[in-house]
């Protein structure tokens, strides 16, 4: 019953997926919905406001810093937390 | 371990690991890569020291007093760049709002605070995985005693 009730779990899991794959645009389709104008003042205007080039590194540290500050805030937290745990015992 | 092969192996090579992962992170903003890839390469280099040799010859390396520096170092300089553009007058975090020496693009020293955050976070990824490795390590010790 339980195995069974498990199969059925999976299966519709993997069908949600695989419709959810199917319905995803063509890659590198010119018409994609992400083609905006954000990823083109990305590539156009990195060089001239950052003075860096590589375009992901412009992002992270850049334009989006704050976001990458919080990342390094969650492997601060993490560590202080797993530190405080493992001395505890 | 005692293995005579695996301990040479990493001794000539762990050098040559460091100083890629330095390389990753120093050329975060002309190459692919930056202080994530970079911090983890670095790390992987000292959890490979501990690994072949074993764990006070790498706490020896980087003792828990210099990695929890290096750790809070990291983040301060990350957080020190954002404070330092507030006091130049603009939003926390700006680069060229700030008035930071863009340099000409392509050079290894140019992007402005780009080249410090990258720095910062590298440090900070490295530390937090080598403490992590070595904290785990050694409580594994302890509970075989």
């Amino acid at each position: 019953m339980r195995k069974l009730l498990v199969i059925v779990l999976l299966a519709v899991i993997t069908f949600a997926m695989v419709t959810t794959v199917l319905e995803m645009p063509t890659f590198g389709d010119p018409a994609n919905p992400t083609n905006n104008e954000v990823p083109e003042r990305y590539v156009q205007e990195t060089i001239r406001e950052t003075g860096v080039l590589n375009v992901i590194a412009a992002i992270i540290t850049d334009y989006r810093a704050f976001d990458t500050l919080g990342e390094a805030t969650v492997l601060f937290v993490a560590i202080a937390a797993a530190l405080s745990t493992l001395k505890a015992h | 371990m005692e293995d005579i092969i695996v301990r040479y192996i990493s001794r000539i090579i762990v050098p040559f690991v460091q100083l890629y992962g330095l390389y990753v992170i120093l050329h975060g903003h002309l190459s692919p890569g930056g202080g994530f890839s970079g911090g983890a390469i670095f790390a992987a280099s000292m959890i490979l020291y501990a690994l072949s040799f074993n764990l006070s010859a790498g706490t020896k390396k980087l003792s828990h007093d210099v990695s929890s520096v290096l750790e809070s170092g990291g983040a301060l300089i990350f957080a020190g760049m954002g404070l330092l553009a507030v006091l130049l007058g603009t939003n926390f975090l700006g680069n060229r709002a700030a008035g930071f020496p863009l340099g000409i693009p392509g050079n290894l020293f140019s992007g402005g605070a780009i080249m410090v955050i990258t720095f910062g976070v590298g440090i900070k990824v490295a530390s937090t995985m080598i403490t992590l490795f070595y904290s785990l390590i050694e409580g594994e010790g302890h509970s075989h005693d």
